[in-house]
């Protein structure tokens, strides 16, 4: 199959005895729940643009430093819903514990960008979603799509394929948003290339976004099993 | 972090499982059905310029998953049938995953098919299916996975067995493959034999179970886990005999399942439900209905005769 052959999941990577690959896992981890968590906090549990990213970020500090992820048992559940009851009882202790003061305020183990989800919240305004599981859900899906598109840009403009990732951030991504309705053509035209080439482009590209999509949501599931159902919600061969 | 609308995950999220083949003889057109295994698509064969059905393995099987998909194409390739789905060609994805295409059906499941359709029209139609899966058993091929949603009745009243990637290969001469999942536990509760459950070997008794099955559907208009069983009561023991718990009670084969259901059609004692000795009375007055007036009327009139004699 189209995804790297050496994988580790959240499972291993949490209870390695390898702190390099506990840290690769994590940040793995982080890079795709932190902006679904920080958007969580601030629907369902209602905290301040400030006390969510601080919530966010001890969170995860707090997660790494207590290892509460090695709890996980595959078996009963998957991850993501794992990952969420903590979270859930993580914001459930952090409002009762009323003295916040600035315990842990300044706290950060990685760089992350708030005000960029802030946007993004404001942009899309769920100010009430009527589920709030259902939207955990899909804003970890946007996430995980999100960091695939940037693992393609990065490996595209690493290859020296600009062109072959505009066409695709043409006509899969711009043109979808803005609801044009954009054809090869425009974009062979755009480009200065044939609707031959663009056809090619976008099979490439969508093949190596694929990959990246695969390899993202295997770093952050706990097993193989929940992998492929995971993989089978997420891509679902076009039907809704 | 690239910021995705709404509009641009839906596209991300079809664009990642929209197979490419790697020749450009098929054109993708929209998908049909998906199921454990992979999805199905409706797509265009320009060499042939026909509409064909392209079934694609799933994006995240694993290697036995694409033997398996590879051996259910030449599974099927081999049951040349006109109750069997027949495949065109097989071939590779620019991923590397297996597809095969095979006739695009032009028609409706069973379940939906036969809604308000009358009873004798509906057994009709259960003895066809039983056809091809007879042919399927003679070639050592037995489904593991029949049930009304994997029939379909194409416009012209053709029934086709469709959806043979569970389908077991028992080994006989000259037809033999090595199955990976050979005694794993696949079906479908309600259609699924108890030895099959259990994931013990199976035969073609399983089949015959599961053909019990569609025809409880035939009979009730849901499946057997669902709804009691209704209808006569010929039917009903035709019914219980195939859907019987222990293999050895159940028909040995689907011929003689279909056989009783023809006899249940034609008026003649079936073998699940032998005639009570007023049964036997009551079917010979009535196929010798014509004889048996013609004897009594002459016995009424030598006795008038009798009667009115000086």
């Amino acid at each position: 199959m189209d995804v790297p052959a050496t994988r580790y999941s959240i499972v291993a990577a949490v209870r390695s005895g390898d702190a390099e690959v506990r840290r690769t896992g994590l940040d793995a981890l982080v890079a795709v729940y932190w902006k679904p968590v920080y958007k969580y906090l601030r629907v369902k549990w209602r905290l301040s643009g400030d006390d969510a990213s601080d919530t966010t970020q001890e969170f995860f500090a707090r997660a790494i430093e207590k290892s509460f992820f090695v709890a996980f048992d595959p078996a009963k559940g998957r991850f993501r819903t794992f990952l969420r009851t903590c979270l859930d009882r993580f914001a459930a202790n952090e409002r009762k514990a009323a003295a916040r003061l600035k315990r842990g305020g300044g706290q950060s183990i990685v760089p992350l960008d708030f005000e960029t989800a802030e946007g993004e919240l404001r942009q899309h305004d769920v100010a009430a979603p009527a589920d709030v599981d259902e939207y955990f859900h899909r804003e970890w899906i946007r996430s995980l799509l999100a960091l695939a598109v940037d693992d393609l840009r990065v490996e595209y403009a690493r290859l020296g394929k600009t062109i072959q990732f505009r066409a695709f951030e043409r006509y899969d991504l711009d043109a979808p948003a803005s609801g044009a309705d954009v054809t090869y053509a425009d974009i062979a035209r755009e480009l200065g290339v044939s609707a031959a080439d663009v056809t090619n482009y976008l099979s490439g590209a969508r093949k190596t976004f694929r990959r990246f999509l695969l390899a993202r949501l295997e770093s952050v599931c706990g097993g193989r099993a929940e992998f492929e159902a995971e993989a089978r919600e997420l891509l679902r061969g076009g039907f809704r | 972090m690239t910021w995705l609308p709404d509009a641009a995950v839906e596209r991300l999220r079809d664009v990642a499982d929209w197979p490419a083949p790697t020749s450009d003889r098929y054109e993708i057109l929209e998908p049909l059905a998906r199921g454990g295994m992979g999805t199905v698509y409706v797509a265009r064969d320009r060499h042939l310029d026909r509409r064909v059905a392209l079934k694609v393995l799933s994006a995240t099987a694993t290697e036995a998953g694409a033997a398996r998909m590879r051996e259910e194409a030449q599974i099927l390739a081999r049951l040349e049938h006109p109750g069997i789905v027949p495949v065109y060609d097989v071939g590779l994805l620019d991923d590397g995953r297996v597809f095969y295409v095979m006739k695009l059906v032009d028609g409706a499941r069973l379940d939906r098919h036969v809604v308000d359709r009358p009873l004798v029209e509906r057994l009709r139609l259960f003895t066809r299916i039983c056809d091809p899966v007879a042919f399927a058993h003679a070639r050592g091929v037995i489904h593991r996975d029949l049930k009304p949603e994997n029939v379909m009745v194409g416009s012209f009243g053709e029934v086709l067995v469709m959806d043979w990637g569970v389908a077991q290969v028992q080994e006989i001469s000259d037809f033999r493959f090595q199955i990976s999942d050979f005694h794993s536990v696949v079906g479908t509760r309600g259609y699924m034999a108890p030895e099959q459950a259990r994931g013990e070997p199976v035969d073609a008794r399983a089949d015959v179970y599961a053909l019990g099955g569609i025809l409880h559907f035939l009979l009730t208009g849901a499946p057997p886990d669902e709804g009691a069983l209704r209808g006569p009561r010929t039917l009903r023991a035709i019914c219980q005999k195939a859907r019987a718990g222990a293999a050895a009670d159940r028909y040995p084969d689907v011929l003689p399942l279909a056989a009783d259901v023809d006899r249940f059609l034609a008026g003649e004692p079936t073998v699940a439900s032998p005639d009570t000795p007023l049964e036997r009375v009551t079917r010979f007055a009535r196929k010798h209905r014509a004889a048996i007036v013609l004897v009594a009327a002459y016995l009424v009139l030598r006795v008038v005769i009798a009667w009115l004699a000086p």
